[in-house]
């Protein structure tokens, strides 16, 4: 193949979508195979491996009954899962779950566990929730869910090239927002939106985690992460759920992600993964805060 | 970033992405152009990386690459203990890289039983990727994305005319190719980024190239 097939904007990647008559998930596929020179099995398989050792990482997190380290995580999946079972939890069996498998990614990711950083450690839980939540409720197989982690990544793309990933540049709208935004799209090209959907999904759920900043209590990527990852995961399915409804998106992917950009620009180092802001210097967070860094030596 | 797994990717040992295996792709990467297994290892920690890497289990992490594990190896956890058991001493400090310099930064300066040293300031930029900006004092940009060849060389006309027709021969296909020196006619650092890994008889050529006084080669960071 020498078409070229790369997009660093939502523009661009429906111009794509709708010239090759593509799925976001086909032209993803297709631009990694042009960049790396692998081989179309090869990647999927790569990719059906990654969402394995996901799932791996959400079954390791709902059996989590001690606390963490740092001792701010640790059982609330497993108590979500319960709660889950019980005869009428308040959101349903399905949504409940949905927030049990955010949680258990970041629970499993606080006890240094392996989890596969989607687009980050810290917000890794959203997009695994929604797709194994998905699998649950349309009878998507691995295969599927695999090739919706495909659009997620193609959404992620353009946000890395137009923003940022990162906590400690852009805030925690720039991590669960990217994750939850990337989600929303996955979720819409899975249950057979279009691509325009997608990125309308996709706006929606970042537009709306616009400001979200980063002030990780201690330090450490457990409050408020974990049951961000949680409730963030159920703020994809109503992102997704508002696309293929077909509510206006006013404000087009694109310039949410120069919006996401430019407020993480302004948003202070405080409120960056630096824990020296927000939720990290309330009075209770406070008592989580780690002895000041000083040089240490070892052995 | 170009691959879909660095948005989905890498699996990784928790609690962070930029302060775990970033750091560890650091480490790792550090490994690679000492050459060497490192005996001693000065670690200076900048801004974020300083601030909040005990919780992030950053210093773990750097340590585990330097001791060759993949950022999604369980020994992670454990790798101040196995380092100290492997005879590796490491030493830690907070150190300021500038107002220009990323949030997650650090300076690594490794030593090895083979009188082998190397130092380099590196940063964590987001989701587990890396930049490595400078290289013993010579500015740089590498990502660790692609196989790299590291030459210290003196600066002498020719040099580059004869490396890069060494890897035509083999055909091996330059990504990026970046030189920089200090002054004129002095010592140089010029970087290769591959979209593959040389044949070794490559390697084996380039390493006779009259101006060279190293050559490292790093492969493709996990």
């Amino acid at each position: 193949m020498i078409r070229d097939l790369h997009y660093d904007t939502g523009t661009r990647l429906l111009e794509l979508c709708q010239s090759e008559g593509l799925s976001i998930s086909t032209l993803a596929i297709a631009r990694e195979m042009n960049s790396s020179q692998r081989s179309e099995k090869e990647i999927v398989d790569q990719m059906e491996t990654y969402f394995g050792l996901m799932k791996a990482s959400v079954d390791k997190g709902l059996a989590i009954t001690e606390l963490s380290s740092s001792k701010l995580s640790g059982g609330d999946a497993g108590r979500l899962a319960r709660y889950a079972k019980t005869a009428s939890p308040l959101l349903g069996p399905q949504f409940t779950k949905t927030i049990a498998y955010g949680f258990a990614v970041l629970e499993t990711n606080a006890a240094f566990g392996r989890i596969v950083a989607t687009p980050t450690a810290g917000s890794a839980g959203i997009v695994p929730a929604c797709l194994i939540s998905l699998q649950e409720t349309h009878g998507l197989s691995d295969g599927e869910a695999s090739r919706a982690l495909f659009v997620a990544a193609g959404i992620g793309h353009i946000i890395a090239a137009k923003a940022s990933l990162s906590g400690a540049q852009g805030g925690c709208q720039a991590e669960v927002g990217s994750a939850s935004s990337m989600a929303a799209a996955a979720i819409v090209e899975a249950v057979g939106g279009t691509p325009a959907q997608a990125l309308d999904a996709a706006a929606f759920a970042l537009m709306n985690t616009l400001g979200l900043v980063c002030d990780p209590v201690g330090g450490y990527v457990e409050v408020p992460c974990v049951s961000r990852n949680g409730m963030f995961a159920i703020h994809s399915f109503l992102a997704a759920t508002m696309a293929l409804a077909g509510s206006r998106c006013v404000i087009p992917f694109d310039d949410v992600v120069i919006a996401m950009r430019d407020i993480g620009r302004r948003m202070p180092r405080q409120l960056k993964e630096t824990a020296e802001g927000g939720l990290a210097v309330t009075p209770a967070g406070l008592r989580f805060r780690p002895a000041p860094p000083h040089s240490s030596q070892t052995p | 970033m170009e691959s879909v797994f660095e948005i989905i990717g890498p699996p990784m040992i928790g609690p962070s992405s930029s302060h775990t295996a970033g750091a560890a792709r650091i480490g790792f990467f550090s490994l690679g152009l000492l050459g060497d297994p490192p005996t001693s290892a000065l670690i200076g920690l900048h801004g974020s990386f300083a601030a909040t890497g005990a919780g992030h289990a950053t210093d773990r992490a750097l340590i585990a690459g330097l001791l060759g594990f993949h950022p999604d190896d369980e020994r992670l956890k454990d790798s101040k203990e196995i380092a100290a058991k492997a005879g590796l001493k490491v030493a830690f400090s907070v150190i300021d890289l500038g107002e220009n310099a990323h949030p997650n930064s650090v300076r690594v300066e490794l030593h090895s039983s083979s009188e082998s040293t190397v130092r380099l300031d590196a940063s964590s930029v987001g989701g587990g990727s890396i930049h490595i900006s400078s290289i013993d004092g010579f500015d740089t940009s590498l990502t660790g994305c692609h196989s790299t060849l590291i030459f210290w060389h003196t600066d002498r006309p020719g040099f580059l005319a004869q490396m890069t027709s060494i890897l035509a021969v083999v055909g091996a296909n330059i990504a990026t190719i970046r030189t920089s020196r200090k002054n004129r006619a002095a010592e140089a650092l010029t970087t290769v980024e591959l979209d593959a890994k040389p044949e070794s008889e490559a390697l084996a050529l380039l390493r006779i190239l009259p101006a060279l006084a190293k050559l490292r080669y790093v492969e493709r960071l996990p």
